[in-house]
C-alpha cells in the first residue's frame, strides 16, 4: 500500500494550482510606483572596438530619462567570477574584467553597450534605435584551438592569450597515465563534441531595480535561483552595497536549469539607475535578448582515450579536452569544465589511473557555464560513447564489459579525488534490464525490419557528484564561496509552522516534498507546514538551488533545524507533564511520557512557547524558532544504468526514441512522483541535447540560432513514454535523510543512451559509423550513412575538412 | 512593434479602398506579418484587418467542382473540409492550434514564404488565385522566395483548386520551426500528374518536372528509381544540405506518390 502522506508518499504538488491557474507570482509581475523601463542596446557584432556612441537625437526623444554608457561604470566593479581555478603549473587562471555595460570594447553578439531608461518599453526602443555606435569590427575568435595559437587575435587585450587556464587533473598521475597507455593491450580513441545549449527557461530573465531615498535601502527583484549569492556577489563586488542596504527577492521563477544561477549585468544595471535615475527601472527579456545573453551551457571538444588489458580491464583513461568559456567569464563558469567534470571521470568503474587535459578557451561567444548537469554530462558521454566503442572494438558485449569493469566496495576511493559513499551498479543494471525488457529486443528489431526501419540499442551508465558540497573542499578548489545550506524553523502559537530556507524554488517542488519530512519528523499534516524561500529579508544566508543540492543540504539543514525545534518543545513538555525530557516522546504530533499514559498535543505545547505561563523561565527562552546551517561531509553520488530503443529511418535519416527507461539509485526517496517528474524532465532535456538542440554560430560570430524557428526544443511528441524506476536505493550514508540529488541525473546519463542506440542501429544495418556529434539531427545522421568512410563525426563539418574534430561545436551547415 | 493605425473593413471594396494608403498593409490572420512587426523587421503605419470581410470567407465549389477556398479562410477551416482531404491533411499540420485558428491562405499565398506548405498545394494542383482585381494561375503567381505576381494593394479573394483523383501531401519538418524541410505535394489528374516542391530550393516552390512525366507513365514510387534532383539552387543551412535536400525530393515524391494511392 502505498504511503497517503510523509515521507515517500506522492501528494500532488501544490504549487502547481497557482502555476497553472495563472496565479503564479513571477518577477514580471512585479510593478513598482513610478517604475521606469530600460531597454539595452546590444552589439550586432561579435568582436569590434566601440569608437564612438553618438547619443545626442537619442536623449531628446520622447520619455527618455537617461541613457547609460560604459562611462558610467568606470569606477564601479564588474561582474565578478565565484570560482578560481589553478592551472598545471600552480598558477591562477586568467580573469578578464566584465564590465555592467561594455566599455572599449564588444565582445560577443548581445554584448550591451548602452542602457536606455525611459519612460515606457517603446520609447525606450525607438530612442535606443536613435543612438549612433561606430565600431570598428574586429575579426571575430570562434574556434577554440586556432584561439590558443600563437598570434591569434584576443578576445581580451590585456590578457597574455584566449586561454583562461590550461588544467591537469591529476597532474602528478600525468606520467603514470602515459605508461600504462604504452603498456595497454588496446586502446580506444573517440573524438567527441558536447554541443553547445541554450537552457530555454519558460519564464526569460527579469529584473526590477527599487531605491528608496528615505533610508538608502536597495531592492532588486530577479530571476534567481539562489538570491543570498546575487545580493553578495552584486553587494559587495559590483555595487559597494552592504548587505544590510539591500534586499534581493526572487519570487515564483519559471524554470532555470543553471543559468539563473549567475549574476547578470541586467541586474547590476537595474539596482544602480534605480539610484541613478531616483525611481525603479525594470527590465524583462525578451527571448530573443534571452538567446544571446543567457549563459550557454556544455560546449566542450574532447578527444578521451581507453587503455584495456587483454580481459577487457580498464587501465588508464585520459581526455583532452577544449572548454568555451565565452567572452567573459560566467559566475561559476570555471568550475564546470574542471571539478564538476574531472571528479567523474572515474564512472562506474574501477579504472586505477585518470588524467583529464582541459583547456578552458575565451571566444567571441556568450559566455558558457553551469546547464542542468554542468561538467557531469561531459564527462558521462565521453565515458559512456568511449565504453561502448571499446566494446565493439574489441568484440564484447557493452553491457558484461561494463559489468566487468563496475566498482563493487564502498566507500570507494577514486584515482580523481573524490570517495564514492555508496552504491550498487550490479542491482541498478539488473533492473534496467527487467525494466527496459532488454530480452524482448531481438523480436522488436525483427519488427522494426518488417517497416524498413533500423532498430538499434544503447544502454549506459552514469554515476554523478551532486549535492555540493563541503565548503573546506570547495574552498581548497577555488570556490570563492561556501556552499552550505540553511533554514530557519519558525513554529507559531497554534502550532502551524513556517521553514525559511535558502534553497530556492524554481520547479523543483519544494513547498511540497520539504513540508513531507517536517510533518514526519512532527507527526502533524503537511497543510500545517509552509516553505518560505526566495526573498534575503527573512530567509536566512542560504546558497541557493544547483546541483541537485535542494533536499541533500537544504533538506538536511531543514531537519537540523526541525531536530532543534523537537529537542526543545520536549523540553517545554516535559516541565508541564512533571516528568523528566528524556523520558518525553514525540509520535504523530502528541507528546508522551514513556511507561505512563500522560500526553500533550503538540498545539498545547507550541501555545505553551508562546504564552509561557506554565514554563521553565528560568532554564528555557520562550518562543519556538530555530536556525540550522548544514555543511555536507561530501557529495552524494547518484547513479544508474540507462537505456534508449530507436528507430533510424533508413531513407530520411530520422531518428525516433521508441523506447527509454532508467534504472536510478538516489538513495532514500520523499516524493516519488516528483522524482519521476525530475527524471522525467532531465531526460527530455538530454534527448534534446541529443537529437535536437544546437547553439550555432558561423565564422564572424553571429549566432545563427537565434530563435525557436532554428533552435530546436524537444516537444512532447519528440518523446517516447519513459519508464523509470528507483526501487535501488543504497542511502547516502553522510546526510540525515540519507537522500542523493535527483534533479540532473536524467540529464547526465540520457544522452550517450542515444547515441549508443543509433550507432547501434547503423551498424546493425553494415554501416560503418562509429560515432555521429550531437544533435543527431536526419541531416547529420543520412550524411554519416551515406559516408561511411569518414566516420568519424562524419556528419559534424567541423570535423570533415579536417579530419579531426576541430575547437568548436558550433555551427555551420549539417 | 512601433505604433500603427489599425482598420477593419467589411467589405471587400472599403479594403481595397483603404489599402492605396502608401502606409497601409493587409492584414490576414497574423501569424506571419505580427511576429514580424514585433521584431520591427516591418513597420506598417496602418493595418488592414481583412478578418471582418465575411465574402472573403468560406469554403465552396463552382460548376467545374473545382473547391473555391475564400482568402481569408483560416488553415482551421480548411482542415476541416473533407472535399479535398490532402488539402485537409495538409492544413491540418501547419502549426499549432492558435496558428491554425488565425492564419488563413490568402495570407499564406501572398506572403509565398519558400518553406509554406500551401505553394505547394495550388502549383500542384494547377490552383488559380483570385484578386479582387485579376485571377492567376499558380504557376504565373509564385515567383521566388517571398514574390508573387500580386501588385501593391491586391488582395487574395479566393483561391480555386481543381479536385485531383488522388494526391498527397508529405511534409518532412524541419526540427526546429517543424515548417517543411522539405514538402512535396503530388497531384493525379486524369491528364496527368503534377509534382510540386517546397521547402528545398532557394527559388521558392517549384514542380519537379521529370518527376511529373515519369509519374504520368506510371504512377508508382518505383517510376521516380531513375531520377535525381540535383543539389543545385538548393537552400543549404543548419538543418541540411542542398544535397540532402535534393535527396529528400525523391523520398518525400515517392512517399506522396505510394500514399496517394
Ligand atoms: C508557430 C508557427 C508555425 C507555422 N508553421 C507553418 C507551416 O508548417 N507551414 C506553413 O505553410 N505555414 C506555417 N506558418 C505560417 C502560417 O501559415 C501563417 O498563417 C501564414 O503564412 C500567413 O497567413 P496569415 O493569414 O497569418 O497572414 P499575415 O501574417 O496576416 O500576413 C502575411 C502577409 O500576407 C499579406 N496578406 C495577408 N492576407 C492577405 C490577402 N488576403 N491578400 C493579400 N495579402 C495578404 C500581409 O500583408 C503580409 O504581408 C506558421 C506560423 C507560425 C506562427
Amino acid at each position: 500500500m502505498p504511503k497517503d502522506h510523509g515521507i515517500g508518499a506522492s501528494p500532488k504538488r501544490r504549487e502547481d494550482i497557482r502555476f497553472l491557474t495563472g496565479d503564479g507570482r513571477y518577477t514580471d509581475d512585479i510593478n513598482l510606483a513610478g517604475q521606469a523601463y530600460v531597454h539595452f542596446l546590444r552589439s550586432d557584432v561579435a568582436h569590434g572596438r566601440i569608437r564612438s556612441i553618438d547619443m545626442a537625437a537619442a536623449a531628446g526623444m520622447p520619455g527618455v530619462v537617461r541613457i547609460f554608457t560604459g562611462e558610467d561604470f568606470a569606477d564601479i566593479g564588474g561582474l565578478p567570477c565565484g570560482w578560481c581555478v589553478t592551472d598545471r603549473h600552480g598558477n591562477p587562471m586568467q580573469e578578464p574584467k566584465h564590465p555592467v555595460l561594455a566599455h572599449g570594447k564588444v565582445r560577443h553578439v548581445g554584448d550591451p553597450i548602452c542602457a536606455v531608461v525611459a519612460e515606457t518599453l517603446s520609447q525606450a526602443r525607438d530612442a535606443a534605435e536613435a543612438i549612433v555606435v561606430d565600431i570598428e569590427e574586429l575579426p571575430a575568435v570562434i574556434d577554440m584551438k586556432k584561439a590558443v595559437q600563437d598570434g591569434a587575435i584576443k578576445v581580451h587585450d590585456d590578457l597574455a592569450s584566449n586561454l583562461c587556464y590550461d588544467w591537469g587533473f591529476i597532474e602528478d598521475n600525468k606520467a603514470a597515465v602515459d605508461e600504462a597507455f604504452k603498456a595497454a593491450h588496446h586502446v580506444t580513441t573517440l573524438e567527441l563534441v558536447n554541443n553547445r545549449l541554450i537552457a530555454n527557461p519558460m519564464e526569460p530573465r527579469v529584473a526590477v531595480g527599487q531605491w528608496e531615498k528615505g533610508t538608502g535601502d536597495y531592492t532588486l527583484y530577479t530571476t534567481s535561483q539562489n538570491p543570498h549569492v546575487i545580493r553578495l556577489l552584486m553587494g559587495a563586488f559590483v555595487l559597494g552595497i552592504p548587505e544590510h542596504k539591500l534586499r534581493v527577492v526572487s519570487p515564483d521563477v519559471g524554470g532555470g536549469f543553471g543559468t539563473k544561477i549567475f549574476h547578470y549585468a541586467e541586474e547590476a544595471f537595474c539596482t544602480f539607475a534605480a539610484k541613478a535615475c531616483r525611481r525603479p527601472v525594470k527590465w524583462t527579456s525578451s527571448r530573443s535578448e534571452a538567446f544571446m545573453s543567457d549563459a550557454h551551457g556544455r560546449d566542450h571538444v574532447s578527444k578521451i582515450e581507453l587503455a584495456m588489458d587483454a580481459e577487457g580491464m580498464f587501465t588508464a583513461l585520459r581526455t583532452d579536452t577544449y572548454a568555451n568559456m565565452g567572452a567573459y567569464l560566467s559566475t561559476f563558469a570555471p568550475s564546470v569544465p574542471t571539478w564538476l567534470h574531472g571528479i567523474l571521470m572515474a564512472g562506474n568503474y574501477k579504472t586505477p589511473l585518470i588524467y583529464v587535459n582541459v583547456k578552458a578557451v575565451f571566444t567571441n561567444t556568450v559566455p558558457v557555464d553551469a546547464y542542468r548537469g554542468a561538467g557531469r554530462p561531459e564527462a558521462t558521454y565521453q565515458l559512456e560513447r568511449v565504453i561502448d566503442k571499446a566494446a565493439r572494438e574489441t568484440g564484447r558485449d557493452p553491457i558484461a564489459l561494463r559489468r566487468q569493469n563496475f566498482i563493487t566496495e564502498f566507500p570507494y576511493a577514486t584515482p580523481v579525488a573524490v570517495e564514492y559513499d555508496t552504491g550498487d551498479y550490479h542491482a541498478t543494471m539488473d533492473k534496467l534490464i527487467e525494466i527496459a525488457d532488454l530480452a524482448g529486443f531481438d523480436a522488436r528489431l525483427a519488427e522494426s525490419k518488417t517497416r524498413g526501419k533500423l532498430r538499434g540499442l544503447g544502454v549506459n551508465c552514469y554515476i554523478e557528484a551532486c549535492g555540493i558540497a563541503p565548503s573546506n573542499l570547495v574552498g581548497q578548489l577555488g570556490a570563492r564561496a561556501g556552499l552550505y545550506e540553511s533554514a530557519t524553523v519558525r513554529v507559531n502559537a497554534t502550532g502551524g509552522l513556517v521553514v525559511m530556507t535558502g534553497s530556492h524554488s524554481h520547479g523543483q517542488g519544494h513547498e511540497t516534498a520539504f513540508p513531507q519530512v517536517v510533518a514526519d519528523m512532527i507527526g502533524i499534516p503537511e497543510d500545517m507546514i509552509e516553505i518560505v524561500h526566495g526573498d534575503t529579508a527573512n530567509a536566512p544566508m542560504g546558497m541557493g538551488t544547483y546541483g541537485s543540492r535542494s533536499l541533500a543540504v537544504g533538506g538536511s539543514a531543514m531537519v537540523r533545524a526541525t531536530e532543534k525545534i523537537i529537542a526543545k518543545a520536549k523540553k517545554i513538555a516535559a516541565h508541564i507533564m512533571e516528568a523528566s525530557d528524556q523520558d518525553i516522546e514525540l509520535k504523530d504530533g502528541k507528546f508522551t511520557v514513556a511507561g505512563t499514559d500522560k500526553s500533550l498535543a503538540w498545539g498545547d505545547v507550541t501555545l505553551a512557547a508562546y504564552v509561557p505561563h506554565n514554563y521553565p523561565l528560568k532554564d528555557l527562552e520562550p518562543g519556538l524558532e530555530e536556525t540550522a546551517f548544514y555543511d555536507p561531509n561530501n557529495f552524494t553520488y547518484p547513479s544508474g544504468a540507462y537505456c534508449c530503443e530507436v528507430e533510424v529511418d533508413p531513407d530520411t535519416g530520422k531518428v525516433t526514441i521508441e523506447r527509454f527507461a532508467a534504472a536510478d539509485d538516489f538513495g532514500n526517496i520523499i516524493n516519488p512522483m516528483i522524482v519521476d517528474g525530475q527524471v522525467h524532465g532531465g531526460i527530455a532535456q538530454g534527448i534534446g541535447q541529443a537529437l535536437l538542440e544546437a547553439c550555432a554560430y558561423d565564422e564572424n560570430g553571429q549566432l545563427i540560432s537565434a530563435s525557436y524557428m532554428d533552435y530546436a526544443m524537444p516537444r512532447a511528441d519528440d518523446m517516447p513514454m519513459f519508464t523509470v524506476d528507483h526501487s535501488c536505493q543504497t542511502p547516502c550514508t553522510h546526510n540525515p535523510l540519507g537522500v542523493k540529488g535527483c534533479g540532473e541525473a536524467g540529464a547526465i546519463g540520457s544522452p550517450p543512451a542515444v547515441v549508443n542506440a543509433v550507432c547501434d542501429a547503423l551498424q546493425r544495418a553494415g554501416k560503418n559509423v562509429t560515432h555521429i556529434d550531437m544533435p543527431l539531427s536526419p541531416a547529420r545522421v543520412w550524411a554519416a550513412m551515406n559516408d561511411a568512410t569518414a566516420n568519424e563525426g562524419a556528419a559534424q563539418p567541423a570535423a570533415r575538412s579536417s579530419g579531426s574534430a576541430e575547437g568548436r561545436s558550433l555551427g555551420g551547415q549539417a | 512593434m512601433y505604433a500603427f493605425e489599425m482598420e477593419r473593413p467589411e467589405t471587400l471594396a472599403d479594403a481595397v479602398a483603404a489599402l492605396k494608403d502608401e502606409e497601409a498593409q493587409a492584414l490576414g490572420g497574423g501569424q506571419t506579418l505580427i511576429p514580424t512587426m514585433k521584431q520591427r523587421l516591418a513597420q506598417p503605419g496602418r493595418l488592414i484587418s481583412l478578418a471582418g470581410i465575411a465574402e472573403m470567407k468560406g469554403i465552396d465549389s463552382d460548376d467545374d467542382g473545382r473547391l473555391c477556398i475564400g482568402g481569408g479562410t483560416t488553415h482551421g477551416a480548411i482542415a476541416a473540409q473533407s472535399d479535398y482531404p490532402a488539402l485537409a491533411a495538409l492544413a491540418s499540420r501547419i502549426g499549432d492550434p492558435a496558428v491554425r485558428n488565425r492564419g488563413t491562405i490568402g495570407g499564406s499565398v501572398a506572403n509565398n514564404d519558400p518553406s509554406a506548405c500551401y505553394p505547394a498545394a495550388c502549383l500542384a494542383s494547377n490552383a488559380t488565385i483570385v484578386t479582387n482585381a485579376r485571377e492567376i494561375a499558380a504557376d504565373d503567381f509564385f515567383l521566388g522566395m517571398f514574390t508573387t505576381a500580386l501588385e501593391e494593394g491586391e488582395i487574395v479573394t479566393e483561391v480555386r483548386f481543381p479536385v485531383p483523383e488522388a494526391a498527397n501531401y508529405q511534409k518532412f519538418a524541419q526540427p526546429a520551426s517543424r515548417f517543411p524541410l522539405v514538402g512535396v505535394f503530388v497531384a493525379k489528374f486524369s491528364d496527368g500528374v503534377r509534382v510540386a516542391v517546397t521547402g528545398a530550393s532557394e527559388g521558392g516552390v517549384f514542380r519537379w518536372s521529370e518527376a511529373e512525366t515519369a509519374l504520368s507513365d506510371n504512377f508508382s514510387a518505383a517510376a521516380l528509381d531513375d531520377l535525381n534532383v540535383s543539389a543545385d539552387g538548393m537552400i543549404s543551412d543548419l538543418h541540411g544540405s542542398g544535397a540532402y535536400r535534393a535527396h529528400l525530393i525523391k523520398v518525400m515524391t515517392g512517399r506522396a506518390v505510394t500514399a496517394a494511392g
